[in-house]
């Protein structure tokens, strides 16, 4: 792993790019890294563009300022591409993960970029078919997990189920589960 | 024995709130203080402490209550931010003039108007003349540490002052980060329990709080504030280390950041300090001889350490995250440069006024205030203040 890794999320408000982002950081301090999970706050509305940040390393992180040069960004809706700029400041050898029904091409048509590496899931219809709505945040942390091998899979279940525990019923809890398992495996990587 | 937990800035105040315990804390919700109380009361609501929580109209009654509270005797807390503060304002001061020491964590937030919910220090700032010891911390890490140190300095019988515990708005309350948190029992020892010298409450020993105190005694008091003040400095540094000692973890009123051969620094506060580190480790790593100093304790003002620090310097940067009106620079720069006037140090200081109302600073940005100091050595001028991260 680099020294600090720097991830960027790009989302609508109500997507759960914020909790996402603070799922990621905490199951990085549980297993004895050093990690930020923060979104940039605005005026929250359900549906508009937001953006959230985490830092994950193995030293600690004194920066506190909004994440400039990302390693990864991270779409959670593929509608953002149009009017958001959102390989912006992306390291030459970063990878964009997104949410996406469309294959790679048209992707990176949208992207108008052929920076970084791509990666695709359809998160959606993982959530879908596993929670019962599309709640995309979860699917793509399991993704990313697949990606970066940042972390291993089942510490972040576990974390996953702890945090929700307090929220959400079982149900719930067993469908993000199955969300994450499956775009662990259903993540592919878009080769130009 | 420490705990590795995963916190937001918020909840680390409120955890180490719930480790002091203390008798009574009273507050009203403003953001982005929220978290902090709303995270205590749950762990009143909880039974986890047996905090009497008085839950007021107004950060005025916040303030007035906690006065009350610690007048007779009891550890009491309170927490807010911006607007909110504003709102205890007489209460403030009153609470520093009857030597109550209290605890209280601001969320720092700007100033209305217009209106804005994020971070810049005016709202500490403003209370810098009222008599409180004032931290400004930089992380989530530093936030918990802060408050339980608070504990020890306010209340040492050579000080008696409130404590304000700053830390950045939505930047540090709002971020997820790793906190060591120590064992209850560690902090309950450290913090030990209080013992207000005169309560209100000892009916065998009646005393008054807050009568008239006209021109026979009320400069005496004011000059007993004073003193309190000026040894609380020591009293900082001790806990510091006892603190240190304990944690692992040493505090001081200054904090320097590759200082020792620096030949150029910057001062930032709170979590801007952390991202000054940040720049420095990197300009270190280009061969520049760029240090930081943290300011941890604005009041008391580290006078004396921070002419040791800046001595062998060529030039120095401050950097503002509020405004004074009307004054040569931000209330930072106006402090340093009064603690180096007469001194024999005549380098150059530049001021720069950044951040207002929660617009970020990137270290990117923060380079300027080292370049502009390797220019203002070879003689070029520059503006009493310079403002980073504006637009036009």
């Amino acid at each position: 792993m680099k020294e600090m890794l720097e991830i960027r999320w790009h989302g609508r408000g109500g997507q759960g790019a914020k909790t996402a982002a603070d799922l990621l950081a905490q199951a990085a301090i549980h297993q004895g890294k050093f990690a930020q999970g923060f979104p940039e706050y605005g005026p929250e509305r359900m549906g508009a563009p937001m953006r959230s940040y985490d830092r994950i390393s193995e030293k600690p992180i004194t920066i506190h300022s909004a994440v400039e040069y990302p390693d990864i960004v991270i779409i959670l809706d593929q509608t953002l591409l149009k009017n958001i700029p959102v390989t912006s400041g992306l390291k030459k050898d970063g990878i964009i993960l997104i949410n996406s029904s469309k294959d790679g091409k048209e992707i990176r048509e949208l992207l108008k970029t052929d920076i970084g590496s791509l990666f695709i899931v359809d998160a959606n219809k993982i959530s879908k078919e596993t929670i019962g709505r599309e709640l995309p945040n979860t699917p793509l942390i399991g993704a990313l997990i697949k990606v970066t091998k940042i972390m291993p899979l089942e510490p972040f279940l576990k974390d996953l189920t702890k945090k929700f525990e307090k929220k959400f019923s079982d149900k719930i809890i067993e469908g993000n589960i199955n969300a994450v398992k499956r775009a662990f495996e259903e993540v592919k990587e878009h080769v130009q | 024995m420490t705990k590795i937990l995963a916190l937001t800035g918020a909840d680390a105040a409120a955890e180490a709130m719930r480790q002091v315990h203390p008798d009574v804390v009273a507050a009203y919700p403003i953001t982005p203080q929220t978290g902090i109380v709303q995270t205590y009361s749950s762990f009143v609501a909880d039974g986890l402490v047996d905090t009497e929580m008085v839950t007021v109209e107004s950060e005025h009654s916040a303030m007035s209550a906690v006065v009350g509270a610690a007048s007779a005797g009891a550890r009491a807390m309170t927490a807010t931010s911006a607007n909110g503060l504003a709102l205890m304002w007489e209460i403030v001061y009153i609470a520093a003039s009857y030597r109550l020491p209290i605890v209280a964590p601001v969320v720092n937030r700007a100033l209305s108007g217009p209106i804005n919910i994020h971070c810049d220090h005016s709202d500490s700032m403003g209370c810098r003349d009222s008599g409180w010891i004032q931290l400004f911390s930089e992380n989530t890490q530093e936030t918990y540490d802060n408050i339980i140190q608070a504990v020890k300095i306010g209340e040492n019988k050579d000080v008696m002052l409130p404590v304000m515990i700053t830390l950045d708005g939505f930047i540090i309350s709002h971020v997820m980060e790793r906190v060591e948190a120590l064992e209850d029992e560690e902090v309950s020892k450290f913090v030990g329990t209080f013992t207000a010298k005169y309560p209100l409450l000892d009916v065998d020993n009646p005393v008054t709080y807050g009568p008239l105190d006209l021109q026979d005694y009320y400069f005496e008091h004011k000059r007993q504030q004073y003193q309190a003040m000026q040894n609380s400095a020591d009293v900082i540094k001790n806990v510091g280390k006892e603190f240190g000692a304990l944690s692992g973890r040493y505090y001081d009123l200054l904090e320097l950041h590759k200082m020792e051969d620096a030949e150029f620094a910057i001062i930032a506060l709170g979590s801007t300090a952390g991202t000054a580190k940040y720049l420095v480790d990197q300009m270190r790593n280009e061969g520049k001889k760029v240090g930081m100093i943290k300011i941890r304790s604005f009041r008391p003002f580290p006078i004396e350490d921070l002419r040791l620090a800046v001595k062998k310097l060529k030039g120095l940067s401050v950097l503002d995250r509020s405004i004074s009106f009307g004054a040569k620079g931000g209330p930072v720069f106006v402090e340093v440069e009064s603690a180096l006037f007469r001194t024999g140090i005549d380098i150059p200081v530049l001021n720069y006024i950044y951040g207002l109302g929660g617009r970020d600073i990137t270290p990117t940005e923060m380079r300027i205030s080292f370049s502009d100091l390797e220019k203002a050595v070879k003689g070029e001028k520059f503006p009493a203040v310079q403002f980073i991260g504006l637009r036009g």
